[in-house]
């Protein structure tokens, strides 16, 4: 019944970096960082003395097997190899060593609108982004109304794609990719553009071709995606197998391990030298303003958040969920609330600060997700899972009334009585 | 079921070659998309190729004139023009395909395709351009009342030569640019300098004995003594000597162009 369709043996990726091998940053960044400014790597490498380039291994000696009809989700913390394992299943790069037998027609997406050309009307992008995927004009021409549906933009079909809002783009995109046939689906973290109505949507989508009996690899951040989507799990890090199994078990070994700092995180590789808005640290600090990764479930804390940005963004975004321990989003807040609009962020280091009241949370160990993004355009940087903090019960009303109070918050709320009569029944 | 995929360290040729026909769609898109976004938002639009060969053809005679030089016969207009055909054929290439690989960059480190599609559609794109520009000869020809002689038949094979020349040098190019970006500059060199190396204003006939060896050397002075033989005739005679090195440098170019390229194809994605 079960048979293998993805067979890997071994599969290691080796890099040369020309500068010293740094942890915890994706390769991707390292990369970047390369070959962005070969003149300031140069000088570091000459000052690093002797220029010997440094190896990398991205993968070492990751071996697993997928079976058809398997949903994987493969997890791991930023740099733990997803991206490079993806990248050598789709054959975009070749593996240094190992061997990988695939049975069947695989199709990767590993970016919405891959090969997208904003000159281009919808149109014509749907034909060229379909065939860049692997799909037969044929196929294509099958599918079109399909896609023009599910897109929402049937009016905009003859419209360059530059003009364009950034949600429409990312729909048409998708809708595209949605409709690939392959028996095997290599999937990156795509979902994490577009807006909440339209993310429901592409689960659902992904959803149906799993039940559909294709297999699918996928990445992502969200661990309650995870648990939803996928039956199995692939854990990663730095580069090997941690574990693989149910995607319970796989997710409750991630979450375990996966936290690297109670109460304080700082970024272990230098800022990439790219446009964008990296998070630089994250500390929680207690109503006495001493930073702590324990807090009296009664009292206010604080979240503080460093950036640093290398360029102006008119509209960009610090969002910052607090996730339980089973990886449920409890509640998200961003620094454009206030205003109720997205503001500018100027060049430079931004420290920010949220107060989170007392008596709200309920007794419980959390962690930190941090997004720098341009809402519906580019997410900049990410972090997961690497802070956490516990909200200690010191007189929780489940602890006070010793009742199954269930509940993910357990604010301590107004109630009022109002009396009538005189209290004595008839 | 489909069919078994292996990937391993230096995959063999065969699924290569396989994958490069199954990926032949993807090759007529990119092409496709190339030639529809190359006169998007332009007033004049197509009319562009041939705007271009015939001001640059207008600036040539004018400099024949002045210089005083011999077309040998023939219209000197037709004499330029047949010149500047293969040449703006293979000089477009060259530089599209050069950058083609390095402006898909996004394209390449995110799907898997043979990576030969990518200046190889380049080249077409630059054809269609010359198929516009062969028809504009084609009315100069009408125009000058001038009647090709038999030897026309043999065009389409200068034609595939100059393909094959374009396509060649764009394969060394796009290749060498994932690793050195230091050939953006150095094609637009070899586009103007090659200009003048090339006998777009002079007839190889002129060139002394002793050094029109060495001269032929260049695959492109064989390319356009065959144009100037196919379409003039006359006076432009087709020196074999020259000829035969044009061939066979052009093979030359292909098939170590082809090398390089696979040799270094797996290697792009992690270097673009």
């Amino acid at each position: 019944m079960s048979n293998v369709i993805i067979k890997a043996e071994n599969v290691s990726k080796l890099y040369h970096l020309g500068q010293k091998a740094v942890k915890g940053d994706g390769v991707r960044h390292i990369l970047e960082y390369v070959f962005r400014n070969p003149a300031k790597w140069l000088r570091q490498r000459r000052a690093a003395g002797r220029a010997k380039p440094e190896e990398f291994w991205a993968l070492k000696d990751v071996s697993f097997s997928v079976n058809q009809g398997d949903v994987v989700g493969i997890i791991g913390r930023n740099g733990a190899g997803k991206s490079t394992l993806l990248k050598v299943l789709s054959r975009i790069t070749e593996p240094t060593t190992g061997r990988i037998e695939i049975d069947g027609r695989i199709a990767s997406l590993l970016e919405v609108g891959t090969g997208f050309h904003g000159d281009l009307s919808g149109r014509e992008n749907i034909f060229l982004n379909g065939a860049i995927l692997g799909m037969t004009k044929v196929e294509i021409k099958r599918k079109f109304d399909e896609i023009v549906a599910f897109s929402e933009i049937e009016q905009f079909l003859d419209t360059p794609v530059k003009r364009y809002s950034s949600g429409m783009f990312v729909r048409l995109a998708f809708a595209v990719a949605a409709h690939l046939e392959p028996e095997i689906l290599i999937v990156d973290e795509v979902l994490a553009v577009g807006d909440q109505a339209f993310q429901k949507k592409c689960l659902g989508k992904m959803d149906e071709v799993a039940r559909g009996g294709r297999t699918i690899l996928f990445v992502s951040h969200n661990m309650a995606v995870m648990r939803q989507l996928c039956n199995k799990g692939i854990l990663l890090n730095h580069g090997q197998v941690m574990k693989s199994g149910t995607i319970g078990e796989v997710v409750d070994t991630y979450l375990a391990a996966g936290v690297e700092h109670e109460g304080h995180w700082q970024r272990q590789t230098p800022v990439p030298n790219k446009g964008h808005i990296y998070l630089e640290a994250a500390s929680v600090f207690n109503s006495n303003g001493v930073m702590s990764g324990h807090l009296a479930c009664t009292e206010d804390f604080t979240i503080e958040v460093k950036t640093q940005a290398n360029a102006a963004f008119g509209k960009a975004q610090i969002a910052l969920s607090i996730i339980n321990k089973e990886g449920v989003i409890v509640m998200t807040t961003c620094n454009s609330d206030t205003a109720r609009k997205y503001l500018p962020i100027t060049a430079g280091k931004h420290t920010y600060r949220v107060k989170v009241p007392g008596n709200f949370l309920a007794p419980d160990t959390y962690y930190l997700k941090i997004v720098a993004h341009e809402p519906y355009v580019e997410l900049h940087d990410i972090t997961e899972s690497t802070v956490s903090f516990r909200i200690e019960d010191v007189g929780s009303l489940r602890s006070v009334f010793n009742d199954a109070r269930v509940g993910m918050v357990e604010p301590v709320l107004e109630w009022t009585d109002t009396h009538e009569g005189s209290g004595e029944a008839k | 079921m489909g069919q078994r995929l292996i990937i391993e360290a230096g995959r063999s040729e065969r699924q290569y070659w396989r994958d490069l026909w199954r990926y032949r769609e993807l090759f007529a898109f990119l092409a496709w998309r190339d030639i529809l976004i190359r006169y998007k938002q332009t007033a004049v639009g197509v009319a562009w190729s041939l705007v271009r060969p015939f001001l640059t053809m207008m600036a040539l005679l004018l400099v024949m004139k002045i210089g005083k030089l011999d077309s040998g016969g023939s219209p000197p207009a037709l004499f330029v023009f047949c010149a500047m055909l293969p040449w703006q054929f293979f000089s477009t290439a060259l530089s599209e395909s050069g950058t083609s690989l390095v402006n898909n960059a996004n394209l390449i480190s995110k799907v898997y395709f043979p990576r030969l599609v990518v200046p190889a559609s380049s080249v077409i794109t630059s054809f269609v351009d010359f198929l516009i520009a062969a028809g504009f000869a084609g009315l100069l020809l009408v125009w000058y009342r001038f009647l090709p002689p038999a030897n026309i038949v043999f065009l389409p094979f200068f034609v595939l030569l100059t393909f094959g020349a374009s396509f060649g040098a764009g394969l060394w190019i796009s290749a060498l640019m994932v690793k050195y970006r230091d050939f953006r500059f150095i094609v637009p060199f070899i586009v103007q300098f090659g200009l003048y190396a090339a006998p777009v204003l002079t007839m190889t006939g002129h060139v002394s004995e002793k050094w029109r060896l060495l001269y032929s050397l260049n695959p492109v002075v064989g390319i356009i003594d065959g144009f100037r033989w196919c379409i003039l005739g006359g006076q432009n005679l087709i020196y074999w000597p020259g000829f035969t090195s044009s061939v066979i440098g052009v093979t030359l170019l292909v098939w170590t162009g082809l090398w390089y390229f696979r040799k270094t194809e797996r290697k792009f994605a992690d270097l673009i």
